[in-house]
């Protein structure tokens, strides 16, 4: 076995069922170190290497690195162990070991190169990250959790229907660019753009993540979506019914987020805008594009951990993430509060800051091709990120006003991730190049030019601007406890409705059939007892000299009969 | 608890707040500004509107703001909603 049999993925896999039976701090040391090893060893693996495995006379290629995947896998691997720093002050198996094993799918997943290797890690990631939600252990969650995996499965199926009907088709597994056309490739399409959270197939995010608990949604935050994200560059970039998908899914999910109460749900709203951009990249399919939305993946899974992270440093300490009960948490959590408000710069892509450097190549892909419309919608969605995770997130946990909670500051491990992340946020928006190198294409880009640096300020101060003249005219919405209805509705009350009332009616049905067919039943029976029964016409014991008298009758007829033929 | 926590801190003090006010429309102020000292490089001709990024943040952020009230009108409900049979 050479160094290239290693899959980082199966180590990362591995490490996590042997976590599961490890006591706390060997399992928690394992948790930081395993995903650090993996790191070397992908490092160590040239670009270009290919690992093959033979399985019942077929070839699995179960390791395919090429600067497409390494820039996945790398951040697959860097998120898990930030994760895993930040739940160090927790002890749950549970949590330790799903969130590995959920990594390391997601990483055998990135580094498939055929779809049965493909396959089975989708599976896994949809199996191991259900439990991260069940790890919150109220009834809530495993509701949840359970339409959650309804999805995740559902994608599941699609991906292995679109799979075995593309190799009757082409005879090949090799996970490649394909062509949208026939059904293989419209299921395979769509069991992506369900893990991508793709408009109208998106709530089981909104839903779900923000039930696990203030680590597990952390870590779910990193690896489904963008793994998808992977899965539509590898196969389907350049296919351009993708940039109307990824534009509409930039901005439909701003106006939810405005209204959302649940902190932890305005960011997985704020998700899905994001995610947007990276589908619009991917949908545009020039190198600039590809690098946009790679790039993008990478430094947004960054200060998308940061948020998640300060609003699971919110609900660790106080309990909630409700705007409409917290505010004024910047007295008691003030270093929690400083590295909210950088990952909210991050997103909303102030200069400096990791999403100006990343956004840019996007929103460059577009003007670039002239695509006016999807230019516009990406600048509008930006307006609406500042929004969502720019001001409210920061605004109405830290400031507004005052929740009234005095409590502590978030735990020294959650600090110390909070940190790191924060870091690499500024890190790679002063250092770009950094990030630029490992991407799929040269990038030949400087993203500070002055216009972009200008229009972009100009865009979001403007936008503050604007929030500060309505909140201060007291027209800014007040947060209100409530449930916002969304695509769920269907299935959890429409759906739900439909089906109790047709069970209903099927049981109504039911009792009325029953009902009139014993009715026709006694009839028959009654008639029958009314000849048969002892006393009856045909049931009671007659008398021998009646059966001489019929007898005679009956021959004397037949004489008579006989007589006149 | 402890008694200096009560007392309302720097950002809670409606002459900060005031600061903070003015002091942004100081940077929309030189951002407006710069509009003209720098070369455009427009790729669409919407961009040649002067001050056209300020305008459209502005309107964009209104517009999801009170869209968003809208919205809530439609599908807002009370937080039970699903809890209950």
């Amino acid at each position: 076995m050479t160094a290239i049999d290693i899959n980082p993925g199966l180590l990362m896999i591995v490490a996590g069922a042997v976590a599961a039976f490890l006591p706390l701090r060997a399992r928690q040391a394992l948790a930081i170190i395993a995903p650090l090893a993996a790191v070397m060893l992908l490092w160590s693996t040239p670009i270009g290497s290919e690992a093959v495995v033979s399985v019942a006379g077929f070839d699995f290629e179960i390791l395919r690195l090429d600067r497409l995947s390494f820039v996945f896998a790398l951040i697959f691997l860097l998120a898990s162990a930030l994760a895993a720093i930040y739940a160090l002050h927790q002890d749950s198996p549970l949590h330790d070991a799903s969130a590995m094993i959920y990594a390391g799918a997601a990483i055998g997943a990135a580094l498939a190169g055929d779809l049965v290797t493909l396959f089975i890690n989708w599976e896994l990631t949809a199996v191991s990250s259900v439990l991260l939600i069940l790890n919150a252990k109220t009834q809530r969650s495993y509701n949840a959790a359970m339409r959650y995996l309804i999805w995740q499965i559902g994608s599941g199926v699609m991906l292995m229907a679109g799979i075995a009907l593309h190799w009757r088709a082409t005879g090949s597994l090799d996970f490649e660019a394909m062509k949208l056309g026939d059904l293989a490739s419209w299921l395979i399409f769509l069991a992506f753009g369900i893990k991508c959270a793709f408009p109208l197939l998106h709530n089981w995010m909104q839903d779900a993540y923000p039930e696990a608990t203030a680590t597990g949604t952390v870590v779910l935050s990193v690896f489904t979506t963008k793994l998808a994200v992977y899965a539509f560059a590898r196969a389907f970039a350049g296919e351009s019914l993708l940039i109307p998908i990824g534009a509409v899914m930039t901005c439909f999910p701003v106006f939810f987020a405005v209204i959302e109460n649940d902190l932890r749900r305005v960011l997985a709203f704020s998700l899905n805008n994001q995610l947007g951009f990276m589908v619009v990249g991917i949908g545009i399919g020039s190198e600039l594009g590809i690098n946009g939305a790679v790039s993008h993946a990478f430094a947004h899974i960054i200060y998308k951990s940061l948020l998640f992270m300060s609003m699971g440093a919110v609900l660790y300490r106080v309990g909630t993430v409700k705007a409409s009960e917290l505010g004024g948490l910047h007295k008691s959590m003030p270093l929690t509060t400083i590295f909210c408000i950088i990952g909210a710069i991050s997103i909303a892509g102030f200069p400096l800051t990791s999403g100006f450097v990343t956004k840019n190549l996007t929103l460059s892909a577009a003007d670039t091709d002239g695509l006016f419309w999807t230019w516009l919608l990406l600048i509008f969605a930006s307006a609406g990120v500042m929004e969502h995770s720019g001001i409210k997130i920061p605004f109405f946990a830290f400031f507004s006003h005052d929740g009234g909670h005095r409590v502590r500051e978030a735990p020294l491990n959650m600090l110390l991730a909070m940190g790191i992340a924060a870091f690499a946020c500024i890190f790679i928006g002063i250092f770009p190049s950094t990030l630029y190198s490992i991407l799929p294409y040269p990038v030949d880009k400087d993203p500070y030019t002055t216009t972009s640096v200008v229009t972009k300020t100009q865009l979001l101060v403007f936008s503050v601007l604007a929030f500060a003249v309505l909140v201060r005219n007291g027209l800014y919405p007040k947060e209100l406890p409530s449930t916002n209805l969304n695509t769920d509705w269907f299935y959890r009350v429409f759906g739900y409705n439909i089906v109790s009332t047709l069970l209903l009616l099927a049981s109504d049905a039911g009792r009325f059939i029953a009902t009139h067919t014993t009715e026709a039943f006694h009839a028959v029976e009654r008639r029958l007892h009314y000849h048969h029964n002892p006393a009856g016409m045909l049931g009671k014991t007659w008398q021998t000299g009646v059966m001489v008298l019929w007898a005679t009758i009956m021959l004397g007829s037949y004489l008579v009969i006989f007589y006149f033929r | 608890m402890r008694d200096d926590e009560q007392e309302p801190s720097w950002f809670e003090r409606r002459e900060n707040q005031n600061k903070l006010w003015y002091a942004l429309l100081a940077v929309a102020g030189v951002l407006t500004v710069s509009e003209f000292l720098y070369e455009h490089h427009p790729h669409f001709e919407i961009e040649e509107i002067p001050e056209f990024f300020e305008i459209f943040g502005f309107l964009a952020f209104a517009f999801i703001v009170f869209a968003g009230i809208g919205l809530r009108k439609l599908i807002m409900r009370p937080e039970d909603y699903y809890d209950r049979d």
